[in-house]
C-alpha cells in the first residue's frame, strides 16, 4: 500500500506510521502495565497462597480434568441440541407474531401468552416443572424421557421466548418498503418473508442472537439442578471430595474456550456482509 | 388509440387515511400504449393512486378495472394482477444483501416458474439493454442512485408488466443522474409499453406524456395533451401550480449556472 502513495505524501505517511506505531506500543505497555498490577494485587494478598492452591492446583487440574471434560461434553451436547431447536423454534413464533389479519388474530395471541409467559418464569423454576413435574404426570411416552430430555426441553422453552423477540426486533427494522417491493412484484406474503425481510432481519440481529446464545451455553449448568453430571456438577463432586475448587476454574475455562471463538466468527460474518453489501468508498 | 378498451380504469377511487380522504373520487382511463403523467403538488394523492392501482394500498370505495377485470373486487388474487403490473419507486425498494442479478431474477424464478437459466439469461438481457450489464454481480448500495433506479426498472420489467407505475422515480436522485433514469423511460415509451408516472419534471413530461393530469386535494382537476396543459391550463389551481414550479425552476436553474 505504501508503494501507491506519491512522493509528495511521502512525508506525511512516514509520519502516519510512526504515530501508528507509537500507538500500537502504548497499547502493547499499557495492557501489560494494567495485568502486572492485577496479578500483583491477587498475590498480595493476604490468603493469595491458599487461594492459588484451592483454585489453580496443577495436580487439582490434572486430577479433576477427564471428569470435568466428560461433564462439559453434556452441555456441549444440551447447547448444540438446543441452540438448533431454538433458532427454528424462535423464528417460527416470531413469524406468527407478525401475521397481519384478523384471521391470524388467534395464533397471535398464542406467540404473545407464550413469549411473555416464559421470558417472566425463571430458568431455575421450568427446570424444576418440566425435569420434575413432567415425569410425575406418569404420561405415556412425555413422563418417560431422559433427563437429558427434559433439561433440553426447558432450554427451548426459555430461550425460544428471548430469542423469538430478538427475531421479531429485526422484522420489525426492516423497512416496509422492503416488502412493499417484495409484494409488488408478485410474491406472495410468505415469499417476501422468506426471501426479503429474514434475510435482512437475521443479519441484523446476529450480535443480540449470539447474546442469548452464550446466555443458553452458561445456563445448560442449571440442569445439573436435575442430577445430570454435567460440567458444574462434576466440578463440584471433585470439589467435594477434594477441598480443591481448582474443577470449577477448569469448567469456567472450558466455557470461555467455546464463547471466544464463537464470538470472533460472529464478528468476522458481520464484517464480510458490509464487506461485501455496502459501497467500498472509494 | 382512443377506440381500444383502457388497459386501466379508475373508476370513482376514493382513499382515506385515518380521517384524512386523500383520493376524493378519481376518474381516468388509460389506454393501452398510452403515456399518462401525474403532475400536482406534494401530497395531491398522486402516490397514493398509483399505490392503488398496485394494491399496496386498498382503495376506500370505488373500483379500478385491469385488463377487463376488476382488481378492487374482494376475491380476486392480488399477487396474480401484481405480476402484470410493474411499480418503481421514489427509493428504488432494492433489496440491499442480494446481487442486482439476483433482485432481477427473483420475481421470475419464485413467482414466474422460471428456471435459473431462463431468469438470468432474461435479467441480463435487460441490463444490458439499460446500461447495467456490468452491474450484475454488484450489490445495490454500491450504486448510484441512477444506477439503482434503472436496476428498480429492469427488475420491475423482468416480469414483463403490461402497465408500468413510475412514483416519482427521479426525486430522491441528485441532478446529474436525472438524465439517465429518464432516458430509461424515454426508451420504455418508444417501445409501446403502457405507463403512468408521477411527476416532478415538467419539461418531461411535456416530452413524453400523450396525456397530462393535473392532481389537487385528490381528484383529478384537469387533463388533456401536454401542450395543452402546459400552455394554455383551463383551471386557475392549474397555472398557478405552473408558475410556481417554473419560477423555482428558474430558480434553480440560476443558481446552477451561479456556482
Amino acid at each position: 500500500m505504501a508503494d501507491t502513495v506519491p512522493t509528495t505524501a511521502a512525508g506525511a505517511s512516514s509520519r502516519r506510521r510512526g504515530s501508528t506505531r507509537r500507538n500500537t506500543i502504548i497499547s502493547i505497555v499499557s495492557t501489560v502495565v494494567f495485568f502486572a498490577l492485577l496479578v500483583l494485587l491477587v498475590a498480595l494478598s493476604p490468603g493469595a497462597e491458599k487461594f492459588v492452591d484451592a483454585f489453580f492446583s496443577l495436580s487439582g487440574f490434572n486430577d479433576s480434568f477427564s471428569s470435568v471434560v466428560a461433564g462439559f461434553w453434556l452441555n456441549v451436547k444440551l447447547m448444540l441440541i438446543a441452540e438448533a431447536i431454538v433458532l427454528v423454534f424462535a423464528l417460527a413464533i416470531a413469524v406468527v407474531r407478525s401475521l397481519p389479519g384478523p384471521v391470524m388474530a388467534p395464533l397471535r395471541l398464542v406467540a404473545l401468552i407464550y413469549t411473555d409467559v416464559f421470558r417472566g418464569i425463571p430458568l431455575i423454576l421450568v427446570v424444576f416443572i418440566v425435569g420434575l413435574g413432567v415425569p410425575g404426570l406418569q404420561l405415556a411416552f412425555i413422563s418417560e424421557q431422559s433427563i437429558f430430555t427434559y433439561g433440553v426441553v426447558s432450554l427451548v422453552l426459555v430461550y425460544s421466548a428471548y430469542v423469538a423477540e430478538v427475531y421479531r426486533a429485526g422484522i420489525d427494522s426492516v423497512h416496509r418498503s422492503q416488502s412493499d417491493g417484495a409484494r409488488s412484484l408478485g410474491l406472495s406474503q410468505g415469499q417476501s418473508m422468506r426471501y426479503v425481510v429474514l434475510p435482512q432481519a437475521i443479519r441484523r440481529v446476529l450480535p443480540p442472537l449470539l447474546n442469548d446464545f452464550i446466555g443458553l451455553q452458561k445456563d445448560t449448568a442449571l440442569i445439573g439442578l436435575l442430577g445430570l453430571v454435567e460440567v458444574a456438577r462434576a466440578a463440584e463432586q471433585y470439589a467435594s471430595s477434594t477441598f480443591n475448587f481448582t474443577g470449577y476454574t477448569m469448567a469456567a475455562l472450558l466455557f470461555v474456550a467455546v464463547t471466544i471463538p464463537l464470538a470472533r466468527v460472529t464478528d468476522w460474518l458481520i464484517a464480510r456482509d458490509r464487506r461485501r453489501m455496502r459501497a467500498s468508498g472509494g | 388509440m382512443s377506440v381500444a378498451e383502457p388497459l386501466l380504469q379508475f373508476e370513482g377511487v376514493r382513499k382515506t387515511y385515518d380521517a384524512v380522504e386523500v383520493l376524493r373520487g378519481v376518474d381516468l382511463a388509460v389506454a393501452p400504449h398510452e403515456v399518462v403523467c401525474l403532475i400536482g403538488a406534494s401530497g395531491c394523492g398522486k402516490s397514493t393512486l398509483l399505490k392503488c392501482a398496485n394494491l399496496i394500498e386498498p382503495v376506500s370505495e370505488g373500483r379500478i378495472v385491469f385488463a377487463g377485470q376488476e382488481i378492487t373486487a374482494p376475491d380476486v388474487n392480488i399477487d396474480k394482477i401484481r405480476r402484470d403490473i410493474g411499480i418503481v419507486f421514489q427509493a428504488y425498494n432494492l433489496f440491499p444483501h442480494m446481487s442486482v442479478l439476483a433482485n432481477v431474477t427473483l420475481a421470475p424464478r419464485k413467482v414466474l416458474k422460471l428456471s435459473e437459466a431462463d431468469a438470468r439469461e432474461r435479467a441480463r438481457e435487460l441490463l444490458a439493454r439499460f446500461g447495467l450489464a456490468d452491474k450484475a454481480e454488484e450489490y445495490p448500495d454500491r450504486l448510484s442512485g441512477g444506477q439503482q433506479q434503472r436496476a428498480a426498472i429492469v427488475r420491475a420489467l423482468a416480469m414483463q408488466p403490461k402497465l408500468m407505475l413510475l412514483d416519482e422515480i427521479t426525486s430522491a436522485l441528485d441532478p446529474e443522474l436525472v438524465g439517465e433514469v429518464l432516458a430509461v423511460v424515454r426508451e420504455l415509451a418508444k417501445s409501446g409499453m403502457t405507463m403512468i408516472l408521477s411527476t416532478h419534471e415538467m419539461g418531461f413530461a411535456r416530452q413524453i406524456a400523450d396525456r397530462v393530469c393535473f392532481m389537487s386535494e385528490g381528484v383529478i382537476l384537469e387533463q388533456g395533451p401536454p401542450d395543452q396543459i402546459f400552455t394554455a391550463p383551463q383551471q386557475e389551481r392549474t397555472t398557478h401550480f405552473l408558475q410556481r414550479v417554473i419560477e423555482a425552476g428558474r430558480a434553480a436553474d440560476f443558481a446552477r449556472t451561479d456556482v
